[in-house]
């Protein structure tokens, strides 16, 4: 345990609620001090993640920082807490983009208290997944994340917010009740929780477990196939992702900005500290159709983000365009025919295109929230010429553009780089295909540009308003982390890289 | 002999009940507060109960014994184990929330808060309960009231119906109970109705195949096990709220309780001839309970068949018969107990306010009430069993039980949960979001006893489910006698 022991890792998972409880208790009149608390509360696990990566020690193997409490006694499990390589960046993602996402909800008007309270506690949920080494810590934190999202969508969202609340949900919870009824059966057979257990020397589905009249190896084959539905309904992968533009479209700026941001990578974060060590045998199997998913969503998402015509429908297929990417990673760091090199470089690529697709996508969200914000409509065909009225916005957007569609210079170059080189070798045709994905990922946001900024102007947006102040500042940390990434990535890839060589050896 | 403080509060509903009656009829504030004292109190006692028990001994403690009708070997036996001190204080604190609740009731207070104490005499009578015959005089004192509460109280358009069906559904089930209780009184030969003199009695295996499942039954309809369940949503509907507070809350565990205690208890071999079938009743009783949730139109009928589901659940964790599943039934009784109050409570309270129930009607109520919701939102979220909550402590564990024992089963009741989740947030959106329609524009947000007594509930749901350690070993120390018995 690193800091002498002090729980800091409890304190991240848990500031936020106590956050939330104390906004719950300020009046509703006090409308600033909602927001300034929510806000300062927010900036506390950023302080506390950047304490936390400074004082990793990435030489060392295994998990640090860990805590291990009593909890659940009568099923042997334990609060069991700790990070590594993996989940640090991710922990520091959620406790950058919070803030961000707080400070841009300043415009929200109705119902303050409670957005803000749900907001940090759905944070809560999201630090809480990436520190549990306990399996039903972790389900735990992975079902509270969402219940907030749900009514954040139901209540703040727009037009057909109901239905799409209620088709995230319902998708979201089909998929955990199987992770739920193969998280037991891995309990039945090992008599643990603890996932480290599972991944190191228990291995939970050891010869001769009968569940039922199934034995292990079949029961070893529906675990995985729940656990690989669970997270592929998160990640999304193509075609468990018809939940996505619904949600996104209908969520709140900032809403979509964490969804973006940070829920998708709690997918594949699932399939990297889960699924690939647990049943390494039967991903080795199976990654040849994971990559041909990977590749249908890169192609499919890019596609159907160029038919869009409404701005943020467009962001969120490029959402499962990017994802795509880091499915791909995963699936050649599952795969027999990879060689180590290539599943260390893809391995750091998947991770690293996790956090760089959360920094992306949430600035994306948010400016399309600024303009729809101003506009009141996210029809690209009645924009056109803005970079003239709002040219510190259009530069913004040129900007973060750049960065999805992987500029060199800027962090989406980094890490589609490092998937293409890890995944070429593997999944030479698979991979070549997939780089017309990119092609098309330019193509969509290029056209996206013109009909935006270019071209033009529309006489409606003579005056329409610049980007504010506030909204420059929540959305400039983010910009400085994709130019940080871009010019010199070992910052981060030394943390990410030591843990990945650690967990392949 | 220490202080009888389990006498004391078994009871303290009943010298309230009685001080009640002395009242004079007109003096209702008086009325009202010393129903909230005297559920206080026995909500405080047996909260000390729980907290006082030493787990680090285990088994009975607190035991309290007198002779009662010594011809027939019939004692005032009561005693405290890891499996009842949860009921115990469940019937406590649904109690005292469900005293707070009736502030309202105007017509003839005196006789109902006199009713709902005696009933709960009744009730912690059974769980406190170790002597047969007193466990089923307890039982019986449960029943009754609740048909005049009903009959009196309810709901004008079901009551008469609904506390009849109510009535004659139950005292069936428990007369064929009582069959199968003389039955092992005159078996044993022991002339004693002391239940762990009974339980060491080792009843002959054919008999116990034949008496099992009249007993278990019999008990079984109060836990509305599928299909016996037709009187409880009629019946919790027609009910004024405290009263469906803590018959939903509690009698259907007095149900269960008595099932597992005399049922499985006694008659171990039995139980492992029968539990097996009786499996695919709970199964039935749990996606069928929930699914026809899914569909009522009844705001008050929806919490109903919800009970129906949930008390499924508990039935199939003890027909499971391994410690986990078991552990999580008992928790399962207490998390269920103080969620469905919450929601009976929440009922009561927005229909006092719209008087209807009806869901296409309401709408928009958060603006109006907005504690009132974010209460609700935490007994659905318990309902369909999220972590972090009462709810998912009890239910994780049974299915986790089931699995070990009928993976199918399991399999099938994960159903229960998404169905749970679809017809919960759908009453949720009807209720209290969406847009408020004109006629509700001047109803009042609730009293503030009504948010003392939902905090109250939401509190114990949380803590529970934060901290399970609370109350599952406790659960589990009680229960691992019984699955011993089983083998198991």
């Amino acid at each position: 345990m690193g800091l002498n022991g002090f729980p800091i890792l409890s304190l991240i998972v848990f500031v936020p609620i106590l956050g939330s409880v104390i906004i719950l208790f300020i009046p509703n009149k006090y409308e600033k001090a909602i927001k300034w608390t929510a806000l300062g509360v927010s900036l506390i696990p950023l302080l506390l993640s950047v304490i936390l990566w400074l004082n990793y020690d990435s030489s060392l193997p295994g998990m640090q920082f860990t805590e291990d409490y009593r909890w659940f006694p009568t099923i042997n499990s334990r609060y069991r807490l700790g990070v590594d390589g993996i989940s640090v960046p991710m922990i520091f993602l959620t406790a950058l983009l919070t803030p961000a996402a707080i400070l841009y909800s300043f415009g929200i008007k109705k119902h303050l208290k409670a957005y803000f309270a749900l907001f940090l506690m759905l944070q809560m949920g999201l630090f809480g997944v990436f520190t549990s080494l306990d399996m039903v810590l972790f389900y735990v934190f992975w079902e509270i994340g969402l219940v907030p999202m749900y009514f954040l969508i139901y209540i703040w969202g727009s037009d057909n917010r109901r239905y799409a609340a209620l088709k995230f949900f319902i998708f979201t919870l089909s998929g955990s009740v199987l992770m739920l009824l193969a998280i037991q059966v891995m309990y039945l057979a090992t008599g643990t929780f603890s996932i480290l257990e599972w991944t190191s020397n228990l291995q939970p589905f050891r010869e001769g477990f009968k569940v039922w009249f199934l034995d292990s190896s079949v029961a070893r084959q529906l675990s995985f196939w729940a656990f690989f539905i669970a997270f592929a309904i998160k990640v999304p992968i193509w075609p468990f992702h018809t939940w996505l533009p619904d949600a996104h479209t209908e969520a709140p700026t900032a809403g979509s900005m964490l969804l973006a941001g940070v829920l998708l990578k709690l997918g594949c974060y699932g399939f990297l500290r889960l699924v690939l060590p647990i049943f390494p045998d039967m991903a080795q199997k199976n990654a040849p159709i994971l990559a041909i998913l990977a590749l249908a969503g890169v192609i499919l998402g890019g596609m159907a983000a160029m038919a869009q015509k409404d701005f943020k429908r467009l962001v969120a297929y490029s959402s499962v365009n990017h994802m795509g990417f880091v499915v791909l990673s995963i699936a050649t760091v599952a795969s027999a025919g990879a060689t180590m090199t290539d599943r260390v470089i893809a391995y750091n690529g998947a991770v690293l295109q996790m956090f760089n697709h959360g920094i992306t996508a949430a600035a994306m969200f948010m400016l399309v929230g600024v303009i729809y914000d101003r506009a009141h409509t996210r029809n690209l065909e009645d924009f056109g010429g803005l970079g003239i009225v709002v040219p510190v916005y259009g530069g913004i957007l040129l900007f973060s553009t750049m960065a999805s569609l992987g500029l060199p210079g800027l962090n989406g170059f980094v890490s589609e780089f490092m998937v293409f080189r890890g995944a070429f070798p593997v999944f030479t045709a698979i991979t070549a295909l997939a780089t017309i994905g990119l092609v098309v990922t330019a193509a969509f946001l290029l056209w996206m540009i013109q009909r935006v900024l270019l071209g033009p102007l529309n006489p409606r947006w003579e005056k329409i308003p610049e980007i504010s102040v506030r909204e420059i500042i929540a959305v400039a940390p983010l910009m400085v982390f994709m130019l940080l990434i871009g010019v010199y990535p070992s910052w981060i890839l030394t943390t990410i890289n030591q843990t990945v060589l650690n967990l392949l050896s | 002999m220490n202080f009888p403080v389990l006498s004391i509060a078994v009871l303290t509903p009943l010298v309230g009940s009685l001080i009640e009656l002395v009242q004079p009829a007109d003096k209702k504030t008086r009325i009202r507060v010393i129903g909230a004292i005297a559920g206080f109190i026995t909500m405080s006692l047996s909260l000390y109960l729980y907290f006082a028990y030493d787990r680090s001994v285990g088994g009975w403690q607190f035991i309290e014994e007198m002779p009662w009708v010594p011809s027939m070997g019939i004692s005032w036996k009561l005693g405290c184990d890891g499996v009842n001190l949860p009921m115990l204080s469940l019937t406590g604190i649904v109690l005292f929330t469900g005293t707070l609740i009736s502030w309202a009731i105007d017509d003839r207070p005196r006789e109902f808060y006199a009713f709902l104490l005696m009933l709960t005499t009744g009730v912690m009578g059974v769980f406190a309960s170790l002597d047969l015959f007193l466990l089923f005089f307890a039982y019986e004192l449960a029943v009754f009231p609740m048909y005049l509460l009903i009959v009196i109280w309810g709901w004008k358009v079901t009551r008469e119906y609904a506390a009849m069906k109510l009535t004659l559904y139950l005292l069936v089930g428990s007369i064929i109970a009582l069959v199968g209780l003389l039955a092992i009184y005159f078996k044993t030969g022991l002339h004693t109705f002391d239940m762990i003199q009974l339980a060491q009695a080792d009843l002959p295996v054919d008999f116990q195949k034949i008496f099992f499942l009249p007993v278990f039954l019999g008990f079984g309809v109060l836990a509305a096990i599928w299909p016996f369940h037709t009187w409880s949503p009629d019946g919790h509907v027609a009910a004024p709220t405290a009263v469906s507070m803590l018959h939903a809350g509690v009698l259907m565990k007095v149900g269960a309780y008595s099932a597992l205690r005399v049922g499985i208890q006694l008659m171990p071999e039995g139980a492992k001839m029968w539990l097996p079938w009786i499996v695919i009743l709970t199964v039935v009783n749990v996606v069928y309970g929930a699914s026809v949730a899914m569909v009522q139109k009844d705001f008050k009928y929806v919490i109903g068949y919800s009970s129906v589901s949930h008390m499924g659940l508990v039935t199939m964790g003890f027909a499971a018969m391994n410690l986990t599943s078991m552990t999580g039934s008992g928790v399962q009784m207490f998390s269920h107990g103080i969620m469905t109050a919450l929601f009976f409570a929440i009922v009561g309270v927005v229909y006092e306010r719209s008087h209807t129930r009806n869901l296409p009607d309401l709408g928009g109520f958060v603006r109006k009430m907005p504690w009132v919701a974010v209460a609700f939102v935490i007994g659905g979220l318990v309902s369909m069993g999220m972590p972090g909550l009462s709810g998912f402590v009890a239910e994780f564990q049974i299915l986790t039980g089931v699995w070990d024992a009928y993976p199918l089963a399991a399999a099938l009741s994960v159903l229960g949960i998404v169905f749970t989740a679809a017809y919960v947030l759908r009453v949720t959106g009807q209720v209290f979001f969406g847009e408020l329609k004109p006629e509700f524009e001047h109803i009042t947000d609730a009293t503030v006893l009504d948010k003392v007594a939902l905090f109250i509930l939401c509190a114990v749901l949380i803590i529970v489910g934060v901290f399970p350690s609370i109350m599952v070993d406790l659960v589990s120390s009680g229960m691992e006698p019984i699955v011993n018995l089983l083998g198991g």
